[in-house]
């Protein structure tokens, strides 16, 4: 008995330490990249904090997120810093969970964040906005995709809005005669699918296509799509609109194929890095198209450098989100420029300050020519759509 | 046409849900505990089987054996370590709570191995799809597997209970734990061998829950995990033929709530039927009567 109580308690003892193990090994990481950006001491570095999922379902997002990001950071303090002073960067995880990003927000106050890069995903987003109002920092999120995100004043966004996304799609479909039958398969319990979904069904109305099936999902159930796909196929559907994440969409098209439905599948932003899943059959994408504000086989020689930089650093080609961010700290670069801030300003003169000049600067960007933004906080681009061709993202124009 | 094929994949999810269902059922009727860490036991299965043929480039066939050696191992171990000292404790909640903190250590441990990604789990049924009625009708390779499995472990079970020795000494644990142990009955190695089969369980129901819908990631087990728990109450918790009733009938519902009322409402339907059903009948569909004694 005493034997086994021993034994239990190693076990035990065991167990508690894998689990610090991961937690220490994570939070080396981060204090790593921030140290390693901070040549100087503290009181005469800027500080910038990132918030995004660095485990859960969504860590592909804030990866990719953390990744540009630091890549950006590096660059600009091996430049000089913003106005002389380098930046010091640290991203907190929130597991794609908006009370755990607040608690990451939290974080990044005590340490004394000036401006705040995130958050990557929407409802996180929206959460942090709310604080972050309250507190007066300023927020840019990379590819926080709901309306609300930048609903106050001091937050502002790299990506186009979830309206945005469907009122294009609706618009690029109808325009290019793609189809007459299209079927909508969205996610009802998410924010950034049920707003693209109800912003394309409103711009359809006005376009030659007719919406002749619309099926809805939850979070609690998305694994089968077969009805889904069911009721498409039935009603004749030639097109197949999946507004929502590739995790799910790579499912749909994998229950499509089992069932011999081959419609044109068309997505939005969410469904860059389908091609990253591993072990994906990569044959099952060909011809989807997507919308995406950024593609790394662009020829143009901004983008090319950055792909080739990231490429050099994490061994992996950058996806949207990496581009967002990347795009994200060198507009707060200029903003901060523009309207000379310097290190010993506080969080609520910074944003102040920011809230104008974010209006006044352009910038050449990897995920568009002269980004701009309106004081609303949403940026002024175009989009670009993106076909799969041979297991590969080509742009269609 | 498109009734049968709903049906068809309503009965081909119901058995998933209803060979996950046997491992809650199994545990709750005989050791008297709720088992939530069941689900991940699952998804730790499917990672077993799709690191041995990525990894390790074993045959499927091999690798869905290692993953059952795995998951039996596994699932000793977790009794053992985690709620063998506290059957007798003095409160049930006990018991409860860390078999949800076993659930969320299992699903770190795999996010710190396997990391967080979606990877894409390549089908281990080696059957084609059949096509019927000109191609109007098609019916996977892993719903013809996942249907015909389901009732396999079902008879043995049910057989296993009823004639072997084992098995008699697990429905006399479940009767009567007490009386049980003066008879002479090991009540320990029973409920030690009542978890191995629940989670050898588990490990081909991740198997076929991965191969019919090819993501994995360390959450996949969850979902899936509550509503077998679901569809064990709906059948009876306990009645390892209730288990098979209840998994395939919340199939059945979720699928056809989906295509005949609403694709959004599918999760309230279900979940609506088994409040009624627990209203009509508050053991569930099979469950047994328990008449308290004065």
């Amino acid at each position: 008995m005493k034997f086994k109580k021993v034994v239990s308690a190693v076990l035990l003892a065991a167990m508690t330490m894998t689990c610090m193990a991961g937690c220490g090994s994570n939070s080396d990481s981060q204090s790593g990249s921030g140290s390693s950006n901070s040549s100087s001491g503290s009181g005469d570095t800027i500080k910038i904090g990132g918030i995004g999922p660095v485990t859960g379902s969504a860590a592909v997002y804030g990866m990719a997120v953390k990744n540009g990001a630091e890549l950006a950071v590096k660059e600009i303090n091996a430049a000089g810093g913003i106005n002389g002073a380098q930046i010091e960067f640290d991203f907190q995880d929130d597991e794609n969970d908006a009370e755990k990003a607040v608690n990451a927000y939290n974080t990044l106050k005590d340490w004394g964040t000036q401006a705040v890069l995130g958050t990557v995903t929407s409802a996180p987003c929206v959460a942090v906005g709310e604080v972050a109002q309250a507190d007066n920092t300023f927020l840019l999120t990379p590819s926080g995709t709901a309306v609300d995100c930048v609903k106050y004043d001091n937050a502002f966004r790299v990506c186009f809005s979830d309206p945005m996304q469907g009122l294009e799609s609706a618009k690029y479909i109808g325009e290019h005669n793609l189809a007459t039958k299209v079927a909508a398969i969205y996610d009802s319990s998410d924010v950034y699918s049920s707003g693209i979904y109800e912003a394309f069904v409103k711009e359809a109305a006005n376009q030659n296509f007719e919406i002749v099936a619309a099926e809805a999902f939850t979070k609690e159930s998305n694994s089968d799509f077969s009805v889904q796909l069911q009721k498409a196929k039935d009603a004749g559907a030639e097109l197949v609109f999946l507004p929502f994440y590739y995790t799910e969409a790579s499912l749909v098209l994998k229950q499509a194929a089992g069932m011999n439905y081959s419609p044109m599948f068309f997505g939005c932003d969410g469904m860059d890095g389908i091609l990253a899943v591993k072990g994906f059959d990569a044959e099952l994408a060909n011809d989807l198209v997507f919308l995406s504000p950024f593609t790394p086989t662009s020829e143009d020689e901004a983008i090319q450098k950055f792909v080739t930089d990231f490429q050099e650093a994490y061994g992996e080609t950058p996806n949207q989100f990496a581009a967002d961010a990347y795009d994200g700290i060198y507009a707060i670069k200029a903003a901060m420029e523009q309207a000379k801030v310097t290190p010993d300003m506080s969080v609520t003169d910074i944003c102040d300050a920011l809230k104008t000049a974010m209006t006044e600067i352009t910038i050449d960007g990897v995920t568009a020519k002269s980004l701009t933004w309106e004081a609303s906080g949403e940026p002024s681009k175009e989009p670009m759509v993106v076909k799969i061709a041979d297991g590969d993202y080509a742009v269609v124009e | 046409m498109s009734f049968i094929s709903y049906l068809i994949n309503g009965i081909s999810l119901g058995s998933v849900y209803a060979i996950i269902a046997l491992g809650y059922t199994m545990v709750y009727g005989i050791a008297k505990m709720l088992n939530f860490a069941h689900g991940d036991v699952i998804m730790i299965g499917a990672y077993v089987v799709m690191a041995s043929v990525t990894g390790a480039g074993l045959p499927p066939f091999a690798a869905v054996l290692i993953s059952i050696v795995f998951c039996t191992v596994l699932g000793i171990v977790i009794e053992s370590v985690a709620y063998r000292p506290l059957l007798n404790a003095a409160s049930s909640l006990a018991v409860l709570i860390t078999a949800i903190g076993v659930s969320y250590l299992l699903q770190n441990i795999a996010l710190l191995i396997f990391g967080a990604n979606t990877i894409s789990f390549a089908s281990v049924v080696p059957i084609p799809a059949i096509e019927l009625a000109g191609g109007s009708l098609t019916i996977t390779g892993e719903a013809i597997v996942t249907i015909v499995l389901c009732i396999i472990i079902m008879t043995t079970l049910t057989l296993f209970i009823k004639k072997s020795k084992a098995g008699q000494a697990m429905l006399a644990v479940s009767e009567d734990k007490g009386a049980a142990q003066l008879m002479g009955i090991h009540v320990n190695g029973t409920i030690a061998l009542t978890f191995a089969i629940g989670s050898a369980l588990a490990a081909i129901a991740g198997v076929l829950l991965c191969s019919a819908y090819p993501t994995l990631t360390p959450y996949t087990g969850a979902m899936p995990g509550i509503k077998a728990f679901v569809a064990a109450v709906f059948g009876g918790i306990g009645s390892i033929p209730g288990a098979l009733i209840g998994g395939i009938l919340l199939g059945v519902i979720e699928i056809f709530g989906k295509a005949y009322i609403s694709s959004q409402m599918a999760d309230a339907i279900v979940f609506g039927v088994l409040i009624v059903i627990l209203i009509v009948k508050p053991t569930g569909i099979l469950g047994k009567n328990i008449q308290e004694k004065v």
